[in-house]
């Protein structure tokens, strides 16, 4: 049976077309959830993918983390469903407490697009298509893309291999020790700030890297059922 | 700011999500009440009965920007003085941003000049919100640049942004989803005081109200001169996609049709915006107003509001709509019922409101920003709030359509409002104001560059390829583009540095266009017809240069003050030039805008005629790739050279000089290459392309191998007579380099032969330099290294 993915639009999402669109290119069915809904249909993975949902007033992500969807996205997160934050999904994720640390303000201060080198460096859910080591090719495209954490939860991070993503140069937003993105203990959580959605297809994105993250909880959620 | 509501009268209930739901048939355009209860704390209301009793009441007409004859023209109309209202109401859309009143009498060589064959794929034209293209397989796509000058000087973040919210609007008002933007900026020169205020405020504008709108910005141009210190234009345009029966178009008909305004509520800010700040020089400091002029934008909300609409068109539920942007509910009101079938009721007490105890003008006059207006019918009005509901968008009746021909509003049960609509939205005053071509542009077309030393030696014309690499003429405009979100929608398969922004329409055909905006303000000052037209020949070229097949032009026309006769004949010269290369292309003008007044003193800025064009491409993954081909690929260059170095980059950059005659614009030509080149991409026979504009063959083949990350060896087309420098540095127009596999090459050269098509094979793709005979060696590392620095030094 097809893998059904949902991706959650919350007023002010922007990259919901593009995570569905991935979803499908890697093989399974995109499910919308809407931010309003009590549950999660039945899906077998979530994406909360980017955008400035709710505006981002107050602190990016801050509103969406306690919209109704989001009771049940943490429910199943800590169950061991898989999750994908993409960019704001991050800064979701992390409000929300599935994943700890923060995303601040660019140490620059202003917006950042541009294509990044990144390193794989952890072997979870949503990156086991790839090799650990393996330098990857995705847009960034943030104004609040630096992460931050206490240096005992930065330790405690690279020690359990919970750094699944590393800018290959410094990273430009200035995020701690160059993370860009993190996973939970049990890797089945994974937030990172890069936009593995737009690089899915040459034609669009700067290459086909991206669709790792998608074609890995595929595998995961095929081998499991 | 305090958001409240006023006591709700007429029936009226807002519920607790902010949707107001209309109270049995007759709640929203209550009847006309005798005895209102007027809140005590607004000052008595200036109603049509009392304006017609008060015939000799001063009114404040000069103060609004109206003159005494166009006041008295108002007096004619009503057949008594108007009310405070209805004054606001006009002198708002009888300002020069709304009414074209100088620029009409030129504009309508747009029409005279559109013959049937040019309107053949156009589903909406001028007039409209935006034109409307047929591309094929029962898509349209709408597209139109505006400008946003004035507010962005005054204040350049939130100026840029509410310029992008408003003609993201204008494209929703057509039924189309806004797919793209793009942005053109001119400000001062890059190391001016104020540049460094003004340039990094309004990127700032365009990304955020562009990045939280969830648009892919696309491309568009930075440019620097000191003309345009003081006075820099923001010219912002969007592209929207809709099937063909899902056109829109804003009029009022079917009497007892609602009118619901939807979006955010109406507050304090941008009244006077449109009347005062877009018409008035900066130096004269008279009539300012004491709210703040320059609107607020909150993209969060326009983002809602897109998705509420598009909603709301798939459900069947508008008849008409129309976007508010300047002059608000006078425009919309008055523009909605003059182009509909009856008269039009409406009812300001109905309206949202952020402040308190504002008066019937302010209402009418507000530019608050995100806001829409649609005819719903009646049987429809419970649905359309039920949509809105779902995005959490307030949406009220305020008014209906109404039999006879009177637009009619009231404010606290009383007629404050009671016109003839067209007399507001189209009858302004129309004048043939005076133009007469300056005294000193002889004088200015004699001083010729040409007398100016050519560099000769190989070390020479390297070092001044260098300098014009740095400059900021042509520096890259990478620390402006990162800050612009591209790839979201994923649709953007080609944006800056690229000729021309490409987004695809259809995902399952590859079906696409191509959008590029261009003008060469400095050539326009030399000549304005020839620089206007060879501002659509740089636009159709940028588009050609992707493969597309160019179909329809949209223009922004960015001048000085239309009562300075200079002005006015360099106005009348673009327009006539543009008009008749339009014509000779065969491209439609769709729509655009004017915008004048872009002057500090007597000092005007360079002519600034923004040329954007439309290209078609049927799959775009067959679009040519910018820059050069792959490693031992064929360069060509495409088109004759002449020596054509008056006004060009080069006689800017190394000799500070702007002087003789610009280029000549060879329609014919631009016309010939672009078919030549979309032929040659539809077959795949392209490996790579950029066209010849600033900075002319050697600036192309700089920008050409550091887009593609490899050098190249040529040599120089041959041109005769004409010295080394000449043929790297000239602007002739009608020019693009080409790349080819070597198997395509004779393929090439046969279809240049059959077209009558220059082509000059110049050497070959490779290497980590650009070796151009005759020329020292430039390395591509330091030439990346030279433009990249030249923003952040001193942008940060």
């Amino acid at each position: 049976m097809t893998s059904r993915i949902g991706v959650i639009t919350f007023p002010g999402t922007l990259d919901d077309v593009d995570a569905a669109r991935a979803v499908r290119y890697a093989g399974a069915e995109a499910v919308s959830l809407w931010h309003d809904d009590a549950d999660l249909r039945g899906v077998d993975a979530v994406v909360v993918p980017g955008g400035f949902s709710y505006g981002d007033y107050l602190r990016a992500g801050a509103i969406a983390a306690r919209s109704p969807v989001m009771g049940p996205v943490v429910e199943a997160g800590r169950a061991g469903m898989p999750v994908l934050g993409i960019c704001n999904g991050f800064q979701i994720l992390c409000e929300a407490g599935l994943l700890p640390g923060a995303l601040v303000r660019n140490h620059g201060l202003r917006f950042v697009c541009r294509e990044v080198g990144l390193r794989v460096e952890a072997d979870t859910a949503w990156t086991s298509a790839f090799r650990v080591g393996q330098e990857i090719t995705v847009p960034l495209k943030s104004g609040e893309g630096r992460y931050v954490a206490d240096a005992a939860t930065l330790d405690a991070l690279e020690a359990e291999g919970r750094v699944v993503f590393r800018y290959t140069r410094p990273a430009p937003n200035g995020a701690l020790r160059d993370i860009a993105g993190i996973s939970s203990a049990d890797g089945r959580v994974v937030g990172l700030m890069p936009h593995p959605e737009h690089a899915i297809d040459a034609l669009t994105g700067p290459g086909t890297d991206g669709l790792g993250l998608f074609t890995s909880v595929l595998q995961q959620l095929t081998a499991a059922a | 700011m305090a958001v409240t509501a006023p006591p709700a009268p007429g029936g009226r209930t807002p519920t607790l999500d902010g949707v107001t739901v209309p109270q049995g048939p007759a709640a929203a355009a209550a009847p006309l009440q005798s005895s209102p209860p007027a809140p005590s704390s607004v000052a008595p209301v200036d109603t049509v009965e009392h304006a017609a009793a008060t015939p000799g009441e001063p009114q404040p007409h000069a103060a609004l920007g109206l003159r005494d004859e166009e006041y008295a023209r108002i007096r004619d109309i009503l057949g008594r003085r108007p009310t405070e209202a209805e004054l606001a109401m006009y002198s708002v859309m009888w300002s020069e941003h709304c009414s074209y009143k100088s620029s009409k009498v030129h504009l309508r060589r747009f029409g005279d000049t559109t013959t049937e064959a040019m309107r053949a794929r156009l589903l909406a034209g001028i007039g409209e919100n935006a034109g409307v293209v047929d591309v094929g397989d029962g898509w349209a796509v709408t597209f139109k640049i505006e400008s946003h000058n004035h507010p962005s000087y005054v204040e350049p973040h939130q100026g840029a942004a509410t310029g992008v919210g408003g003609i993201v609007r204008d494209i929703m008002a057509m039924g189309a989803r806004p797919v793209a933007v793009m942005d053109g900026l001119r400000v001062g020169p890059l190391d001016a005081p104020d540049t460094a205020r003004v340039l990094p405020g309004v990127v700032s504008g365009v990304g955020f109200y562009g990045n939280c709108l969830g648009l892919p910005n696309i491309g568009g141009e930075v440019v620097f001169d000191p003309s345009y210190s003081g006075n820099p234009l923001v010219n912002a345009l969007c592209v929207g996609v809709l099937r063909h029966e899902g056109l829109h178009l804003a009029f009022a008909s079917g009497a007892g049709n609602k009118i619901v305004l939807f979006g955010a509520r109406t507050g304090l800010d941008g009244i006077g915006g449109v009347s005062v700040l877009a018409s008035e020089t900066f130096e004269d400091g008279t009539g300012r107003k004491k709210l703040p002029s320059v609107q607020v934008g909150d993209p969060f909300a326009e983002k809602v509001l897109i998705e509420c609409c598009l909603d709301l068109f798939r459900d069947g539920l508008v008849v008409g709509i129309q976007d508010l942007g300047g002059a608000g509910l006078s425009c919309a009101t008055s523009e909605l019922a003059s182009a509909g079938d009856g008269g039009m009721h409406v009812d300001l007490d109905a309206v949202p409101l952020r402040a308190a105890d504002m008066t019937a003008a302010e209402i009418l006059s507000s530019e608050s920003q995100e806001r829409m207006c649609a005819v719903v019918t009646p049987e429809n009005v419970d649905a359309f709030m039920a949509v809105c509901r779902r995005w959490d968008v307030t949406a009220t009746v305020i008014g209906e359509v109404t039999d006879g021909e009177r637009l009619r509003i009231t404010h606290h049960g009383r007629t404050v409002v009671d016109v003839p609509p067209r007399t507001v939205a189209h009858d302004g005053p129309v004048y043939d104001r005076p133009y007469a071509r300056p005294e000193w542009q002889d004088a200015l077309q004699a001083d010729s560059v040409a007398g100016r030393p050519r560099p000769s030696a190989p070390g020479e014309i390297a070092a001044q390829i260098r300098a014009l690499v740095a400059s900021p003429a042509l520096a890259p405009r990478t620390w402006v583009t990162e800050q612009y979100d591209r790839y979201v929608r994923g649709n953007t398969t080609a944006a800056t540095p690229a000729d021309a922004g490409v987004v695809r329409v259809d995902e399952a055909s590859g079906r696409g266009v191509a959008v590029s905006i261009d003008a060469n303000a400095r050539f326009c000052q030399l000549d304005p017809r020839v620089g206007a037209q060879l501002a659509l020949a740089e636009s159709v070229r940028n588009v050609a240069s992707s493969g597309a097949v160019p179909v329809a032009v949209t223009d922004c026309l960015n001048f000085g003050s239309p009562e300075d006769p200079a002005v006015m004949w360099q106005f009348a010269e673009a327009v006539a030039g543009l008009a008749d290369a339009c014509a000779a292309l065969g491209l439609p003008v769709t729509g655009g805008n004017v915008s004048f007044y872009n002057q500090t003193g007597s000092a005007a800025i360079l002519p600034t005629p923004v040329v954007g064009v439309l290209g078609i491409l049927e799959d775009v993954a067959r679009a040519v790739p910018h820059g050069l081909g792959e490693a031992g690929d064929a360069v060509w260059l495409l088109g004759e050279t002449r020596d054509e170095l008056d006004g060009s980059t080069w006689a800017g950059v190394v000799h500070e000089h702007l002087g003789g005659r610009p280029p000549r614009a060879d329609l014919a030509a631009e016309a010939e290459l672009a078919a030549l080149v979309a032929g040659a991409a539809a077959d795949g026979l392209l490996s790579g392309s950029h066209d010849l504009s600033d900075g002319g063959l050697a600036q192309a083949l700089v920008e050409a191998a550091l887009a593609a990350g490899r050098g190249a060896t040529v040599t120089l087309p041959p041109a005769p007579g004409l010295d080394p420098a000449t043929v790297l540095f000239s602007e002739t127009g009608a020019r693009m380099l080409v790349t080819v596999a070597p198997g395509d090459e004779a393929e090439l050269a046969r279809r240049c032969a059959e077209a009558g098509q220059a082509a000059a094979r110049l050497g070959e793709v490779g290497g980590d330099a650009l070796r151009i005979e005759g020329v020292d060696d430039l390395p591509l590392a330091d030439l990346r290294a030279l433009g990249e620095a030249t923003l952040p030094a001193v942008l940060g």
